[in-house]
């Protein structure tokens, strides 16, 4: 008897898990080492960044009420104080009963009250100024990663040809320094060519309603900034993607994708953009954080009524409860982004659960 | 990152013994530039050198103090007298530029080395320890990662009066060295695993020898590219504080005379000889310092490079890179032609 049994797996092997019985069973394992390691580097930045906005306030010379008096010389001495315990200057406490009183107030969300608006409560606006940042920069977030992506998958697949000087062109767009890039397309849209209102979100007059006429205006407002976003961050979509592209296009699996005699199409957007789109993706994640805080130059120099105008407002007047709340908003959604980056990478890229659990 | 970073200098015929040490020496001074030598990295550096000059040379170029006042000639638009016109007040644009040339590259540079020194100590050691001690280090670089630079640097800056070039470029080199410390740490964690080094440590040498004669020549081309980038940084990030007018606006840099320029109205009065010349020479020197990090981009993966020139070899004979299928059928041809 010289044949040969089929091997088949035997039971144990299939309960000891090999990679192919993992895949067979249709779940892997949860690396939860790594989950409770990112856990841990998540609570710790926010701890730094909350500890980092406690003290910077504190250390800048003058505070937000002496400001405040100067602003308003009708505020009598006794107010000011009223004023210093509720913004939680008093001087008399120490600064670990600052630090964590700070804390508990925080952990309730009473971000305190903006002296700049009124005594408003800062949550209230920074709520009223988020929707107009998330709005604009986000979907001209959107639109330059799917331009440069697809742009960059493109001219990474026909190497070589005249396509390729399109990267030198879209870097240059990114070096250059971005208010200057808005300040010129105010000077040459809004000024000579009258094509697009100079600066704000609406017209004069307007009030926030959902009208068509409204939401037009706010369509021919954003137009140039939104642009201008784009011009400034394309290249960087368009390189990552393009160097990335030229890397996974010398992979076997791509050759031997041509050699099977796939169409074209097939290979670049099936095989090689696939891959090359994961680092992409992940740098989309990150870029999402900075919608919130990266974009206070254009809100400056269109005078845009975004989040960034607001801290760059709350630093000028030293409104440090203002200053402070914009700035963990800020953090905050840079963390959250981050979050989702690791999220995004693990369900996309299986590699990074392997190696790091 | 799995490149092969080739430093050490081909090995020597046995008939060049006797000079060897001087000339390994020129040979390894030699192939520390290796990075820079190709066209991009040279065009690159040549136009970065040009700027340094100018801003060495300020007070011979500018044909008029920056803040001389001609009550006579404002807002002259560009003549013999004055090659980029004049401001509000008739202060000389050209001298204003030239000068202003100096607190860029000074406060550009000075925060690229502040930076690019924390960057390495902090990467290269979280990349050749292990345990606790690089974890927290590495976690100390995500920090600096994720908290937003920009409102930092803004909140941080308002605290001074009137801050010193030292004092901006200190700010931005704190919070511009995280990313140089992150790709150096992944580098360095993949070198520490190389044959030499693991030779290095089992032959006896110390720690600060193979760090500085083992491992800091290999990451020489990241330690560059990440110094360029912050300078380009650096630059932007001053220039636009400069604009914003958190940097008081005595000090000449080009964001302070665009400052002056967006204050005054130039940009809604057409006046572009005011607001041009500055823009533009910031978009020269962001483009210097990217053509030089193309150039070492290049060096590192020179897949980079290689496979438009392939690409561009392969159609001079008439043949697609993509199409695999007729470069099998038409390559007879081609060679007949040759």
């Amino acid at each position: 008897m010289t044949a040969v049994q089929p091997q088949l797996p035997t039971e144990d092997a299939v309960e000891a898990g090999t990679t192919a019985t993992t895949a067979v069973r249709g779940r892997s394992r949860v690396p939860w080492r790594f989950l409770a390691g990112r856990a841990a580097f998540y609570l710790f930045t926010l701890w730094a960044a909350v500890t980092i906005n406690f003290v910077l306030p504190r250390m800048m010379k003058g505070d937000a009420v002496s400001q405040y008096l100067s602003r308003n010389r009708n505020v009598s001495p006794e107010a000011a104080d009223a004023l210093r315990s509720l913004l939680g200057l008093d001087t008399d406490k120490t600064l670990v009963q600052q630090y964590v009183d700070y804390w508990v107030l925080l952990l309730r969300g009473d971000l305190g009250v903006s002296l700049l608006h009124g005594l408003r409560p800062v949550t209230e606006v920074i709520s009223q100024a988020l929707p107009w940042t998330v709005g604009l920069v986000g979907f001209a977030t959107v639109v330059s990663f799917a331009v440069g992506t697809v742009g960059g998958a493109v001219v990474g697949w026909r190497r070589g040809s005249r396509l390729d000087a399109l990267i030198p062109v879209t870097t240059f767009l990114a070096t250059i320094p971005y208010f200057w890039l808005g300040l010129l397309g105010i000077a040459l849209f809004s000024v000579n060519l009258r094509w697009f209102p100079i600066g704000k979100a609406y017209g004069v007059g307007m009030r926030p309603e959902w009208s068509a006429e409204f939401v037009g205006q706010v369509i021919h407002h954003g137009t140039l900034p939104a642009v201008t976003i784009v011009i400034a961050s394309l290249g960087g979509w368009m390189l990552g993607m393009r160097n990335m592209m030229l890397t996974v296009l010398d992979e076997d699996y791509v050759t031997v994708a041509q050699a099977k005699g796939l169409p074209n199409s097939r290979v670049l957007w099936r095989y090689a953009a696939r891959n090359a789109v994961l680092p992409q993706i992940q740098s989309f994640a990150l870029s999402i954080g900075f919608i919130v805080g990266g974009t206070i130059v254009m809100e400056m120099v269109f005078s845009y009524p975004g989040v960034g105008k607001l801290l760059l407002d709350a630093t000028n007047a030293k409104d440090y409860a203002l200053m402070q709340g914009v700035f963990l908003v800020i953090t905050l959604s840079v963390l959250v982004a981050n979050i989702l980056a690791d999220v995004a990478y693990a369900f996309l890229d299986p590699r990074t659960r392997q190696t790091e659990a | 990152m799995t490149t092969d970073l080739r430093t050490e200098p081909a090995p020597g015929l046995p008939t060049e013994r006797a000079p060897r040490p001087r000339a390994s020496a020129r040979a390894r001074l030699g192939s520390a530039f290796a990075m820079f030598r190709n066209r991009k990295s040279i065009t690159g550096l040549a136009i970065l050198g040009f700027f340094v000059l100018v801003a060495v040379l300020a007070d011979v170029l500018a044909p008029y103090s920056p803040t001389k006042v001609d009550n006579t000639a404002r807002l002259q638009p560009p003549s013999a007298e004055h090659w980029l016109g004049t401001t509000h007040l008739g202060e000389d644009v050209l001298s204003q530029v030239v000068h202003g040339t100096r607190g860029v590259i000074v406060v550009g540079f000075l925060a690229a080395i502040m930076a690019t020194i924390i960057a390495v100590v902090v990467g290269v050691v979280a990349g050749y320890l292990r345990g606790w001690r690089s974890e927290s280090l590495s976690a100390l670089t995500n920090v600096f990662l994720v908290i937003p630079g920009l409102p930092l640097i803004i909140i941080v800056a308002s605290m001074f009066d009137d801050p010193p070039l030292v004092v901006i470029a200190a700010v931005l080199g704190l919070t511009g060295w995280a990313w140089g410390a992150r790709v150096l740490r992944a580098q360095t964690m993949s070198l520490r695993n190389r044959d030499f080094v693991q030779a290095a440590r089992a032959n006896g040498e110390p720690l600060r020898r193979i760090i500085g004669h083992e491992m800091l020549p290999n990451l020489m081309a990241l330690i560059a590219a990440s110094f360029v980038g912050t300078v380009t940084a650096a630059i932007l990030g001053l220039t636009t504080l400069s604009y914003i007018g958190v940097i008081p606006v005595n000090t000449y840099n080009w964001g302070t005379i665009l400052n002056w320029a967006s204050a005054q109205g130039a940009f809604r009065q057409n006046q572009w000889w005011w607001f041009l010349p500055p823009g533009l020479c910031i978009a020269a020197i962001g483009v210097a310092l990217s053509l030089i990090n193309f150039g070492i981009d290049e060096y590192v993966n020179p897949r980079l490079r290689s496979a438009g020139e392939r690409a561009r070899a392969m159609k001079k004979r008439g043949l697609d890179v993509n199409d695999a299928v007729t470069a099998v059928r038409t390559t007879p041809s081609a060679r007949e032609d040759a």
